[in-house]
């Protein structure tokens, strides 16, 4: 296209009958084409902008959003600005404070002001409920008086810290936390307490676990793919409908399935018990075991199409040219075929590595605590303790992971796609 | 294959974290499912509808709050009536997620035992969590929680609620603490370390469960020993001709209790409902279907008496047994939850 366009512009070619120049006549028509496929595209577009992008963007905000002692007790804050956090604050912060916890009562924004605090340290929701409910104060008698009198716990210099922290618009907080970090009382970022480390692991686990998925899928789909595309038509196609017939069905039918074939009283383990190879049930459920067996067997199709597109298209010939040129079939197989493959591998282990990645579902029933991966743990703040800047750090995490891997893979294995692609 | 139908029932009520109530229809009713929502549509749902004309759609969850905070926050609600626990009550209610409840509407606040009264709430049955074992599996019968810890005498899985709540308890009640000191002990920072050590013993031979069928299926299958259980589950399994037995020592129990949450268009007819689920005969007849015992005092006079001595409310039962700490939970349940969380996936 550019050489066309280079030539005319060196050369003014001669304008046709109805004197548009044709260069400009081509660029036209250039325009009109981009803006025929601009508009073939932007329902996807805005389907992805409006449901994906849009919201995940959002979320991702959810978990640096700290609303909740920023919006419903600005004047305590500003009370508190020049505080220096060694000695309890001055009266004015106490009288701020009486009054918008005063102002809070009875509403939802109490209760947001004492869920936060409580997750600085558990006691000071019942403070925060305990006070507001002998709120207002008589304005003749000091506020620092009054609420100590309240509860001593107004005079410590802790609670007060605990405010200032809170107090942030934005917090860092959430994020730390899902990377087994926080920030100490002089304000460094340091490892969380032993007994709330956990993400980090959880992190790794789910690499793992999606890293032995993905080679058990590849290890059992090549060579049903090679199978596949090297068959008649005919016995190909019925291999295809055991591929997709699987496929097809949900995956919570599935994994239903796979708790009546491996329960303790299931065919698998009365199968083994008939044959006298074991005497009693083998647990098989609600651990590893039955977590890889399901994946692997759910994600199994998507290894064996991407595999199985690549190799239909790799001619016969090359392989026939290494054989007909004295090379042994193994050798001949591992140097011309293999390589060939390699765009379908990358492509399927990807595929399967990144579905792995935000499994849920299956490591949910069939797995035991120590199987849960990310995911679940994202469910968890969403659904059982409504913390969803939590949740919302951890699909931060998640993304992040995913966009590396996906970063990774473009980097080392996307140009030997285009190089065999080309070679092809 | 009963068993796997069960099985999978939980397994889809686990896998969904709960059910989708239709608009269309006329009220919507949402409770923990299974064997009690069984007992709640004989002596509530259907009596209602046929005294009302007003039609229950029943829906199930797992007691998880995120879906009402979804509903409230987008003013789209579309359950109208939710059998909560009672520290989501508390916390629902102080966020503004429940509708406040005029009593006078209800009945007579004299007539219910004191913890089914509430500003958000009205109280639907007395509940307990408790050891229940199979009796064909195990010769000799546990007779507390130090019995549970114990593998050597008693081996084999264990089944424990995934979660904080009450499996803190249960272990410190095993650890020899009193059932008067628990929430004491629980308080204290050396408490929950204390719980978590006993836990650490037990870990390997736990196997945690979420939704309440499962402790029935799982030990009627053979699957566990002994496990922790929601007392009324158990008894329906009982009535299904299963061997399983349960010890009231060490018990918990409860109010679970109907909320409305905010917004629901169809406020009137929720408390309608509610009025109706609170009548002493209709409670008779729920506590006859499951095992929990009325919160409407009234009711006790009409309960079979053999029924009545399997309820948690019977004093028989209720000897060696303790109350929830509701107030506790509101404080502490997000950080141990969160705790429990992180020590379960190591």
């Amino acid at each position: 296209m550019s050489t066309v366009v280079d030539t005319s512009a060196a050369v003014p070619l001669p304008a046709e009958g109805n004197g548009t120049p044709l260069k400009k006549r081509l660029r036209r028509a250039e325009r009109r084409r981009n803006l025929l496929f601009g508009a073939l595209i932007l329902p996807l577009a805005l389907v992805v902008l409006v449901a994906f992008i849009w919201p995940i963007g959002s979320l991702l905000t959810i978990g640096v959003d700290n609303p909740e002692i920023h919006d419903n007790l600005p004047r305590t804050l500003a009370a508190l600005e020049d505080w220096d956090g060694r000695a309890p604050p001055a009266e004015a912060a106490f009288r701020a404070l009486a009054d918008e916890l005063a102002a809070a009562k009875g509403s939802p924004a109490i209760a947001a002001i004492a869920k936060r605090l409580n997750r600085e340290d558990a006691g000071y929701r019942s403070l925060v409920m305990k006070t507001a409910r002998k709120l207002p104060l008589d304005p003749a008698v000091p506020a620092r008086e009054a609420l100590m009198a309240i509860d001593a716990q107004w005079g410590e210099l802790a609670t007060w810290q605990a405010i200032h922290r809170a107090g942030g618009a934005l917090t860092p907080f959430y994020l730390l936390a899902a990377i087994d970090r926080t920030i100490d009382a002089d304000g460094n970022i340091v490892a969380a307490p032993a007994d709330e480390r956990i993400y980090v692991d959880v992190l790794l686990r789910t690499f793992w676990m999606s890293l032995v998925v993905t080679v058990c899928c590849l290890a059992l789909g090549f060579p049903v793919a090679y199978l596949m595309a090297n068959l008649s038509t005919r016995h190909s196609n019925m291999l295809m409908v055991f591929v997709l017939l699987p496929f097809w069905t949900s995956v919570l039918v599935r994994v239903a399935a796979w708790i009546v074939l491996l329960q303790n009283e299931g065919l698998v383990n009365r199968l083994l018990m008939w044959l006298g190879l074991t005497d009693s049930p083998l647990q098989l459920l609600f651990n590893r075991f039955g977590v890889y067996v399901a994946m692997v067997h759910i994600l199994l199709p998507f290894m064996v199409l991407p595999l199985y597109s690549v190799m239909k298209g790799i001619s016969p010939v090359y392989v026939r040219a290494a054989l007909s040129l004295g090379c042994p079939p193994f050798r001949s197989f591992w140097k011309i075929y293999f390589p060939q493959t390699l765009p379908g591998i990358g492509a399927g282990g990807l595929l399967v590595f990144i579905m792995c990645m935000g499994y849920y579902i299956t490591p949910a029933l069939l797995g035991g605590p120590k199987e849960q991966m990310l995911s679940y743990f994202i469910a968890f703040y969403t659904n059982q303790t409504i913390n969803w800047g939590m949740a919302a750090a951890l699909s931060a995490v998640l993304l992040a992971a995913t966009l590396l891997l996906y970063m990774v893979y473009a980097r080392y294995l996307g140009p030997t796609r285009v190089k065999y692609m080309k070679a092809r | 294959m009963k068993h796997a139908a069960s099985f999978l029932r939980a397994a889809v009520l686990v896998a969904l974290g709960g059910a989708v109530g239709t608009a269309s229809a006329d009220i919507t009713v949402i409770s923990f499912g299974g064997a009690s929502q069984k007992a709640q549509d004989k002596a509530y749902y259907a009596p209602f509808t046929k005294a009302t004309g007003v039609k229950v759609v029943a829906g199930e969850y797992n007691g998880e709050q995120a879906k009402v905070k979804a509903m409230v926050e987008a003013g789209n609600v579309t359950w109208d009536v939710l059998e909560v626990e009672s520290p989501e009550l508390v916390r629902g209610c102080e966020e503004g997620l429940f509708e406040k409840i005029d009593f006078a509407q209800v009945g007579d606040k004299a007539d219910f035992v004191p913890a089914a009264v509430s500003e958000c709430g009205v109280g639907i049955f007395v509940w307990s969590t408790a050891l229940a074992y199979n009796a064909d599996r195990l010769k000799e019968a546990p007779t507390s929680w130090a019995d549970f810890w114990n593998v050597d005498k008693f081996p084999g899985k264990r089944g424990l609620r995934k979660g904080a709540k009450y499996t803190l308890e249960f272990a410190l009640l095993a650890d020899g603490v009193p059932t008067s000191e628990v929430y004491k002990v629980l308080a204290t920072p050396a408490g929950v370390d204390r719980a978590f050590a006993k836990l650490d013993k037990l870990k390997a031979n736990i196997q945690w469960w979420e939704a309440g069928a499962q402790p029935p299926q799982l030990l009627a299958s053979g699957d566990l020993v002994m496990s922790a259980a929601y007392n009324g589950r158990i008894s329906a399994a009982q009535v299904e001709g299963k061997n399983l037995k349960v010890v009231w020592n060490g018990s918990i129990y409860d109010v679970d209790s109907w909320a409305i949450p905010k917004g629901s268009p169809k406020k009137a007819e929720a408390l309608k409902f509610i009025r109706f689920a609170s009548q002493p005969e209709n409670q008779a007849v729920f506590s006859g279907e499951i095992a929990y015992g009325p919160v409407n005092l009234k009711a006790v006079p009409a309960i079979d008496a053999k029924v009545a001595a399997g309820l948690p409310t019977a004093p028989e039962n209720m000897k060696g047994a303790m109350a929830t700490d509701t107030e506790f939970w509101v404080e502490h349940g997000e950080n141990l939850e969160q705790r429990f969380n992180a020590w379960a996936a190591r």
